[in-house]
């Protein structure tokens, strides 16, 4: 397994860590959902970075509350085929303002990489069959985009009404 | 028509070169079957029985000539010589190879087409009415709106990996040509009585195992709101639509568990939220793909429909082709010419090469270069000028496209069945072939009159049969193939779902049926009375005893 984020393989420096299992007391720690709420009080008095796995069939809007406290949210993919996740992760950043990171687990392959970019996530568990160097020219394969999603590519209606503006750059921001 | 800028041209050139790679991971064995097969699946290539099989997108079921003859290269180089046209206005190649494809989405898109989405659990290649912009009916173009969607739906990272894939079809007619009502969103153009123009929103119609007529969810949808309100049906859809059965993952069963108006109710609160972000179109986007579909320029041809009288009067063949599939056109002096691909005994919707060149080369001189592909199966001209008729018929008649059949019994839809298809339970195409050749006298079809007949396989019903005037699905019967009957099915604007008559019949007694049938509803038809109609004033008693004898 290796990590991208921001398009780059990097280090990990989060853990997660199963119910049951002591918190480290310093290193980013990742917790279930309900670990989160039964400790929330001693989990964000750890002074290091604290985030949680949110299940696919748990409804965004549960995190509202937690929101500011959270520095990553992680959404598991059990298949790649279940793209729940996919909205889970417009609703977190667009409609709840998360900011922190959003990390993509599980079943990641290679060619959801751009869809899952485009939905929010910054990060990516990624276990998909091809080497994960190789796996980062996914991000660039088509430059067009037809829809304005998280990422907020320009595009092609918003391109075609601008005409000034490059038609699209290819990155997320 | 709509034709590409840089921008679109970009995305599918940039998606051959993105497959490419995929089929050379795969042959390079970094990919295995499993793992290639959504990425295959996104660009329209099946695993079939034989070989592997790609679905081209024909949007809308619009086709330029230029369009219509690079697809008939195509089947000359990369398949056997001819192409299937589908219920979805797509076009199937049954024989193309691996290594091959990717030259061929390339050859497509020298042509502004692409095989995008017309498989796999996304948002499918939309459809609308193929008389489009030529229906005196209309109140609007509905490609202007199906382009739209084309365009937003294409690789929506949102909505690529659904519970199940996902049909959107659009009407801007009061005919409904386009089936909306069994689409997982059906789209009905109208105006409010200021004017204002807007859709009739359908949700949850479909086919397959659990037939359903969609119920409206909303009356009035303003026009400029149309994307923000797709996205949020397909939003509530792609959290809660059902995962762990495959066969409940429609969206036809999420509206039905949940009841159609508390369906209504999240997709509107969702809505609520959406409505005026930057999903929604700006209005000079609108605008420019509308002026695409601007009417071409007509002639004055003044003279054409008194010429058209006399020719008519001249030749009874052309005038029978001329009652059968010619339509009123909205423009004075045209008309629109059908063209039937369900020849007495032929392979409903098959086209060989030869013959979609003929027509391409029709298109050039008489159809402003355009041709339609219906949902029923069929090709048409949109704009022939009425003194035009006769040539365009005369060159028809030698490619075998003439049939003057349209509507009538022998203009089935029926799906591949076993000859292709690896889920079948029966053959569909033989028999198909075997009704045709029973019913082959036209005089006696134009006798019987509209009779809507639709073939599935098996209960997938890619052939339609639950909203055929006579529907007949293939079931297996410990390894024998039967043949369900069910009568008064209609996929139009008077949508509803056909009732089973009886008991199956084996594959050698179906044809006897059907005329029993048919014979059965000659003879208790009142004056003009369709076999629907008949049927439903009557119901299934006189066609139950027909069949099988008095209880
Ligand atoms: C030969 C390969 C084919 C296979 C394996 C196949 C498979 C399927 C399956 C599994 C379904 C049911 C999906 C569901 O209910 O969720 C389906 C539905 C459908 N297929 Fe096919 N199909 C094939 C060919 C075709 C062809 C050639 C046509 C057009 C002539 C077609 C038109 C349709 C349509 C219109 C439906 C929609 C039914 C609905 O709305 O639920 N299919 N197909
Ligand atoms: S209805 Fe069944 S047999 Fe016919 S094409 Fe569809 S899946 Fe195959």
């Amino acid at each position: 397994m290796a990590l991208i984020k921001d398009r780059e393989l990097s280090e990990d420096s989060w853990v997660h860590i199963e119910d049951g299992v002591p918190v480290p007391s310093d290193g980013g720690a990742i917790v279930s959902l309900e670990r989160w709420q039964a400790e929330r009080d001693a989990l964000s008095g750890r002074n290091a970075p604290i985030g949680i796995r949110l299940d696919s069939d748990t409804p965004a809007e549960n995190l509202v509350a937690d929101i500011d406290r959270l520095d990553l949210i992680a959404v598991p993919f059990s298949q790649f085929k279940d793209g729940r996740g996919y909205s889970t992760a417009r609703l977190l950043r667009e409609r709840y303002g998360f900011t922190g990171e959003l990390r993509a687990v599980g079943n990641i392959l290679r060619d959801q990489l751009a869809f899952l970019e485009r939905c929010g996530f910054d990060s990516f568990e990624y276990a998909g069959g091809t080497d994960a160097t190789e796996a980062l020219r996914a991000f660039d394969e088509i430059e067009v985009v037809y829809q304005t999603a998280t990422d907020r590519r320009q595009s092609a209606a918003a391109t075609r009404n601008h005409p000034s503006r490059a038609f699209s750059n290819g990155t997320s921001g | 028509m709509y034709i590409y800028d840089e921008i679109d041209q970009t995305m599918v050139d940039q998606r051959v070169n993105q497959f490419r790679d995929q089929v050379r991971r795969r042959i390079a064995g970094e990919l295995s079957e499993d793992e290639f097969k959504p990425l295959r699946l996104m660009n329209g290539v099946y695993l079939q029985l034989h070989a592997y099989m790609l679905r081209v997108a024909i949007p809308y079921g619009t086709l330029s000539a230029e369009q219509l003859r690079k697809l008939a290269w195509i089947a000359r180089k990369y398949d056997r010589g001819y192409g299937h046209f589908t219920t979805r206005q797509n076009l199937q190649y049954n024989w193309p190879k691996l290594e091959e494809l990717p030259d061929l989405l390339a050859e497509l898109a020298s042509v502004q087409m692409h095989a995008l989405q017309t498989s796999g659990n996304c948002i499918r290649n939309v459809t609308a009415d193929q008389f489009a912009g030529v229906a005196a009916d209309e109140v609007i173009d509905p490609r202007i709106h199906a382009e739209i969607i084309r365009q937003w739906s294409t690789l929506h990272p949102e909505f690529t990996f659904l519970p199940r894939k996902f049909k959107i079809a659009v009407t801007g007619a009061e005919t409904d040509r386009a089936a909306v009502k069994v689409h997982d969103i059906g789209l009905i153009a109208k105006r409010d009585v200021a004017g204002e123009l807007g859709f009739e929103v359908i949700v949850g119609g479909g086919l397959g195992r659990t037939p359903m007529v969609g119920p409206t969810i909303r009356d009035f949808l303003p026009e400029r709101h149309l994307l923000s309100y797709l996205e949020a049906v397909l939003r509530v859809y792609n959290q809660l639509g059902r995962r762990d059965n495959m066969y409940k993952a429609r969206v036809k069963i999420l509206v039905h568990e949940t009841g159609a108006e508390k369906f209504t109710e999240m997709v509107e609160r969702e809505w609520e939220q959406i409505r005026d972000t930057a999903v929604d179109l700006p209005a000079g986007e609108r605008e420019r793909i509308a002026a695409f579909f601007n009417p071409p320029l007509y002639d004055k041809a003044e003279d054409a429909a008194e010429t058209l009288t006399r020719q008519v009067a001249g030749d009874a063949d052309f005038a029978h082709w001329v009652e059968t599939n010619v339509a009123p056109h909205k423009a004075d002096g045209y008309a629109i010419a059908n063209i039937s691909l369900k020849p007495i005994g032929g392979v409903p919707g098959d086209a060989s090469a030869e013959q979609m060149d003929a027509v391409a080369a029709l298109a050039e001189r008489f159809s402003f270069s355009e041709i339609r592909v219906t949902h029923e199966q069929n090709l048409v001209l949109p704009h022939v000028r009425q003194d035009e008729l006769y040539a365009v018929w005369q060159t028809l008649k030698s490619y075998d496209l003439h049939t003057p059949n349209l509507g009538l019994v022998s203009d089935m839809i029926a799906c591949p069945g076993m000859d292709y298809c690896a889920l079948a339970n029966a053959r569909s195409i033989p028999l198909a072939q075997e009704i045709s050749e029973r019913f082959a006298d036209l005089d006696r079809q134009y006798d019987i009159g509209e009779l809507k007949l639709k073939i599935s396989g098996c209960i997938n019903a890619c052939g339609h049969h639950h909203v055929g005037h006579i529907g007949i699905l293939g079931v297996d019967r410990k390894g024998e193939e039967y043949y369900q009957i069910t009568l008064g099915g209609s996929g139009a604007e008077d949508a509803s779902l056909g009732d089973i008559v009886g008991p199956a019949f084996p594959y050698d007694k179906v044809v006897n049926a059907i005329e029993t049938l048919v014979d059965a509803y000659l003879g208790v038809r009142a004056d003009n009375e369709r076999f629907l109609d008949t049927y439903r004033r009557l119901g299934a008693d006189p066609f139950k005893e027909a069949l099988y004898g008095v209880n």
